[in-house]
């Protein structure tokens, strides 16, 4: 288990003290002038040689993202953008950042905006995080208030405004460039790309987007060390991550962990187990709602990482591991997810808008049975076809799951139908 | 989806003083010229104050920003915090049935709103104290199942406590947001396996709780 000392999110339960005083007593905002001080190579550089992958769910290196922006400005403003638009169903870690351990995301935008040559940074919270927000701006106010932001911030030398924006509801929002859409106050619909934001992003200017504990990690990266934080987890998966299980464990629970811990001691370790035993166990959806379940014979060695996740064609995502046991139905459970989508899509690209309300009509028949099995081919046909045809990758998180479900539970669908059809 | 605003509309909208001051502080923090990214905060504060989001105070909004009316109209329409019609006086009950939450009881709490406050949601209780819908994914995925009522999140709910919920909220008490297991946040249920120092330290309340305790005068 992670020993304590290495933890750089030390109250993330919120039972320690959230002030700033609190924060500084578990060693926040100490020194950061000085690391201000060393320079933008020297932070990109650091952040890059830490292995820092970036923790939104698509596991971009961040150091490299931040070497995107210009390195000095055309006269346009550059801006930070954080994404705290935790949506993704089974992902609630951003929210114990935000409620609990607000100075560490603080720090991280005066730091990052600065590296990126940023005078002005915008947090884009969800706004159905409401006492998050609320907590987060007494932050906020208190570091104003402290020094640490505004003019000259914390004695850097550098300016730095930080200012609380929120969404209403929308899951496309946390894609970075709805998101940027949806903060210039438009309908979140995404942009083509190119431009890149960090060629042009909101009102136009260098905009990096970056995920909450992306940036919360980022001061304890650079007063601890790139090395300290590469050495947790496997190469090309370093560092420290915190998960959010949730489902069908003994304790469902938010905790920070090494990357490349196995679900199994994940699971066993921090969630007293799977309820009813590691035997009772069906399925994983161990990224978030977008990435691919592990049934159980994959589960038991499973390695929570971007890469090992990958190669076994899931996903980290966002580290939101759904567990499900025995007595789930899991048609059901992945229907949901269809619905979810058919929900959430802006209706902006014709293969997603229309292509989540077939996928969903047809899993609907799936849970009941009133199919027929040549229809699990045509599911998967349509899922092929909303994947990669849609400007954002809501239409791949869309068919993902699916695919998923009729890779490793083809059987369970074709048995429903069967039974259905006998009993009629 | 396609959403609409509701066939019985007010005749106008006002901010209240406080809320129009607290409007011109949000449209400063946006850059000159960029007064309209302010829309979300303003909408939603013109909610708060009405309990609902209604046309004229849409309207109301877009003059204040400068924009044509069409484009606050989209605003209203896309984001589905914004309740177009009249809810619950008391309570509008948010219950979130995605996955995490659906395979832990989930549909229980929705046949529960289904029994006791209005069969399809979105629809006023007889008492026209309540109201309730299930909505996509809260982001307490660790506390499931859960509901939303107004800024406070209730979490790790059964059929049994949230009937006791309610029972509260229809004899006119503010129930205690927070966990019904007896959890302070998001720590396992048995006890915190890390980060131990601080469980001795803690307050009675979590942070959040402690918000909503402080304005609820409780």
């Amino acid at each position: 288990m992670l020993a304590d000392q290495d933890r750089i999110f030390t109250n993330l339960y919120g039972m320690g003290d959230c002030t700033l005083a609190g924060a500084r007593k578990r060693g926040h905002w100490d020194g950061t002038a000085e690391l201000i001080k060393k320079g933008k190579d020297w932070i990109i550089t650091q952040v890059k040689e830490s292995g820092l992958r970036g923790r939104g769910g698509a596991g971009f290196p961040t150091g490299l993202k931040w070497s995107f922006m210009p390195r000095n400005s055309d006269g346009r403003p550059h801006y930070l953008v954080v994404n705290a638009d935790e949506s993704e169903p089974g992902t609630c870690k951003d929210r114990e950042i935000m409620r609990h351990d607000p100075h560490t995301l603080i720090e991280g935008c005066l730091i990052a905006g600065f590296a990126m040559n940023s005078n002005v940074g915008y947090i884009y919270i969800r706004g159905e995080y409401i006492r998050e927000k609320e907590l987060l701006q007494v932050a906020i106010d208190e570091a104003y208030d402290a020094g640490l932001l505004g003019g000259n911030a914390c004695n850097s030398g550098w300016d730095f405004d930080l200012y609380l924006h929120h969404g209403a509801g929308a899951y496309i929002c946390g894609e970075e460039t709805a998101l940027l859409e949806s903060l210039e106050g438009k309908k979140g619909m995404p942009r083509m790309k190119p431009p890149f934001p960090a060629g042009s992003g909101l009102y136009g200017c260098p905009t990096t987007v970056n995920n909450v504990e992306s940036i919360a990690v980022v001061p304890t990266i650079l007063r601890r060390g790139a090395t300290w934080f590469a050495s947790f987890g496997r190469e090309n998966n370093t560092g420290t991550k915190i998960f959010a299980i949730s489902g069908h464990v003994n304790s469902p629970c938010v905790v920070e962990e090494t990357m490349s811990i196995s679900l199994r001691e994940l699971i066993d370790k921090h969630c007293d187990g799977v309820r009813g035993g590691w035997d009772n166990l069906k399925a994983v959806i161990p990224g978030g709602a977008s990435v691919p379940l592990l049934p159980k014979s994959l589960c038991d060695d499973a390695i929570m990482d971007f890469d090992w996740l990958r190669d076994h064609q899931s996903g980290l995502g966002t580290a939101a591991v759904i567990v499900m046991d025995q007595s789930t139905d899991i048609i059901k459970a992945i229907w949901r997810l269809s619905k979810f989508y058919k929900h959430e899509s802006c209706g902006q690209c014709t293969p997603c808008r229309e292509g989540a309300g077939w996928m969903m009509r047809v899993m609907d028949r799936f849970v009941s049975g009133k199919a027929d099995i040549e229809e699990i081919d045509t599911l998967l046909q349509i899922t092929k076809q909303v994947e990669g045809h849609t400007i954002c990758a809501l239409g791949d998180a869309a068919a993902w799951p699916v695919q998923g479900l009729i890779r490793h539970f083809r059987n369970e669908i074709e048995d429903r139908i069967l039974q259905e059809k006998i009993s009629v | 989806m396609l959403r609409r605003f509701h066939h019985t509309q007010p005749d106008s909208f006002e901010f209240s003083e406080e809320n129009l001051k607290w409007a011109r502080e949000q449209i400063a923090k946006y850059p000159e010229g960029r007064q309209v990214s302010a829309i979300i905060p303003l909408l939603w504060r013109a909610q708060e104050q009405e309990g609902w989001l209604t046309k004229p105070a849409t309207e109301y909004v877009a003059n204040m920003l400068g924009m044509a009316r069409i484009r606050a109209y989209e605003v209203a329409t896309f984001y589905f915090m914004f309740q177009l019609q009249p809810i619950g006086s008391i309570a509008h009950i948010q219950v979130c049935g995605t996955t995490s939450c659906m395979i832990c009881g989930a549909e229980d709490l929705i046949s529960v709103c289904k029994e006791r406050i209005a069969s399809i949601p979105h629809q006023l209780s007889p008492c026209e104290r309540f109201s309730w819908e299930e909505v996509e994914c809260l982001g307490a995925c660790a506390n499931a199942p859960m509901i939303q009522i107004g800024k406070d999140y209730y979490e790790d709910l059964s059929r049994e406590s949230f009937e006791s919920l309610l029972d509260d909220l229809f004899a006119n008490r503010k129930p205690i947001p927070g966990s019904r297991k007896g959890r302070f946040s998001s720590e396992p249920q048995t006890g915190v396996k890390c980060l131990a120092e601080y469980e001795n330290g803690k307050a009675k309340f979590s942070p959040a709780v402690s918000l909503a305790r402080i304005e609820g005068d409780q």
